[in-house]
């Protein structure tokens, strides 16, 4: 089946000589949802620039839903959906015009570009701001009015630069109810984000990007059961001076109530469970430290951490 | 007409002549007032005492130089600043992802400085009724030329607009050279009237083929044969729209 995303040799040079993109490579299948995750100027946003045609490329080959970038830049760019990092629309226009104006672009006529911003201002709940000024939306609406105005031309990829950046957790959450909807429906949808649980609960596949090269990709749960340790946070009854000796477990006290501890691939909680036993402690409540994806993150991007573990 | 590259152009248009209209009272009424104006004092008092100029009322004589005036600086202001903070607000980014051909972005926006152009053109014509007795001598030759040279001033003001990163640099032109330029392209004087080196220096300027030939179409008088204005008007029409699209397709301060 052909590729939604096929990204092959990809390399980035800016005028002032920053190498952005060293010659990366990268595939998404059709209907997937993926992930490219990275620290901040790793080479993400270049990337999707690149795809979208915001950003110029260097040399390489990027082919969307089986259309080459450089020969069918046009069919390219009717494939694809846009949510950018930044708000990029004109804040003095009317939110229904926003999107009446962006269908028009991709050749819907008027009639047609009316349904489909009433749909989508419906499915994301805007359609009561529809005459407002789009400055004097909330920062979450802005952001959804982004999505909205991607979906009004029914791409079948949606790419999404941190969509999530900057809204409150209710939003966020019900964003994620609707973009798992549209991928249900058979939507390609590629997304960056720094809020890791994102990724790790939306994505069915992830790549990971860090000074312009993909240093990881597979399938979320792959890459997670390639995580040698874990790290959690037990709450003991009592009060504890110094951290208890666990034979096997390497622990670290974090307050007088609470043990850290890690956990490698292969050792059980009911081990765990057991040496808290034989040392006397009463375990209240036990939770991972922070999610696992995030301490994968840390470990393939943080210099310091590649060495520990190396 | 259901073509996308048609509706995608229409899109662009509706919207430029929304801007303008919305905001009308920065678009329209300035150049209205300003034009009354210079048809009071230069046209009224100041060309009571001219008297005549190659046989007309002194108002007859600036008033097809102030239509173009007004038409050259919106034509012109409309697509630089609407360019432009289309660029500042990163709202162009809604064209550079879709599937819209830069000759139809080129299109889009110079038709909307060309609406504004004519808009403010018809409303200083409208005025000038109050003033003068307006009879146009050649119809045809006051609307291409009119038509042709707000293309060209918007085309150039789409350019202007690429090449700038602040808000400055799209005042900078019409400041310093637009404006100084309609001020010695023979708006308030015929160019026979001065010294024959000035005149030769004076023919340089583009600005006064189009204002003689539109005068000519007005009233039946021009300094320059027109034929020769037609000439440059296609010139800097073929050179300027080649030039914006080159931009347009490179990218020139939009994708870096």
């Amino acid at each position: 089946m052909t590729k939604a995303l096929e990204i092959k040799q990809l390399r980035k040079v800016y005028d002032n000589g920053f190498e952005a993109l060293k010659g990366i490579d990268l595939d998404v299948e059709q209907g997937d949802f993926f992930a490219l995750l990275g620290p901040n100027g790793a080479g993400k946003s270049t990337t999707l620039g690149i795809v979208s045609s915001l950003v110029n490329k260097g040399s390489g080959t990027v082919r969307v839903c089986g259309h080459d970038l450089d020969t069918e830049r046009e069919r390219v760019k009717r494939s694809l959906g846009v949510v950018p990092q930044e708000f990029n629309f004109n804040t003095f226009e009317k939110v229904e015009d926003i999107l009446i104006q962006q269908a028009g672009y991709y050749g819907l006529r008027p009639r047609l570009a009316r349904q489909r911003a009433e749909k989508y201002l419906k499915q994301l709940d805007l359609w009561d701001k529809r005459d407002v000024q789009s400055r004097m939306l909330s920062g979450g609406m802005k952001r959804r009015l982004m999505i909205a105005r991607a979906l009004v031309h029914e791409p079948r990829m949606l790419i999404l630069d941190e969509p999530t950046a900057g809204v409150d957790i209710e939003i966020r959450r019900s964003m994620w109810r609707f973009l798992t909807q549209l991928n249900a429906e058979g939507t390609t949808i590629i997304l960056t984000t720094h809020y890791l649980e994102e990724a790790e609960s939306l994505c069915r596949n992830i790549a990971i990007i860090n000074h312009g090269e993909i240093i990881a990709q597979a399938p979320t749960k792959e890459l997670l059961k390639g995580k040698q340790r874990a790290t959690f946070v037990a709450d003991v009854r009592g009060t504890l001076s110094e951290a208890p000796a666990l034979e096997g477990l390497s622990s670290r006290l974090v307050d007088e109530h609470s043990i850290e501890f890690d956990l490698t691939n292969g050792q059980s909680l009911n081990r765990v469970f057991a040496l808290f036993e034989q040392a006397g402690l009463d375990v209240v409540s036990i939770r991972p430290k922070t999610n696992r994806l995030e301490e994968l993150f840390v470990d393939l991007t943080t210099p310091s951490q590649q060495e520990a573990t190396a | 007409m259901n073509h996308p590259y048609w509706v995608a152009f229409s899109s662009i248009v509706f919207k430029e002549v929304r801007r303008f209209m919305r905001i009308w009272q920065q678009t329209l009424l300035p150049p209205a007032i300003t034009m009354v104006l210079y048809f009071i004092i230069f046209g009224n008092l100041i060309g009571s005492r001219v008297g005549t100029m190659d046989g007309f009322d002194y108002m007859q004589f600036i008033v097809p130089g102030l239509i173009m005036m007004s038409v050259i600086t919106n034509s012109y202001g409309n697509v630089s600043s609407s360019f432009f903070s289309n660029k500042f607000q990163k709202s162009i980014e809604e064209l550079m992802v879709a599937p819209v051909p830069n000759w139809v972005i080129l299109l889009g926006f110079v038709i909307g400085g060309v609406s504004r152009g004519l808009a403010c053109g018809l409303i200083v014509t409208a005025l000038s009724l109050w003033f003068t007795d307006l009879q146009v001598h050649n119809i045809w030759v006051t609307l291409s030329v009119i038509l042709m040279t707000a293309v060209v001033f918007a085309t150039a003001g789409l350019i202007n607009a690429i090449f700038a990163t602040k808000f400055d640099d799209v005042t900078i032109v019409p400041t310093f050279i637009l404006t100084p330029l309609t001020y010695l392209g023979g708006v308030f004087y015929s160019v026979s009237m001065l010294p024959e080196v000035w005149q030769w220096v004076s023919k340089l300027n583009p600005i006064l083929y189009m204002v003689n030939t539109f005068r000519y179409g007005i009233i039946g008088i021009s300094d320059i044969p027109i034929f020769a204005a037609y000439g440059m008007l296609f010139l800097f029409m073929g050179a300027l729209m080649s030039w914006a699209l080159y931009l347009l397709h490179t990218g020139r301060g939009l994708r870096s």
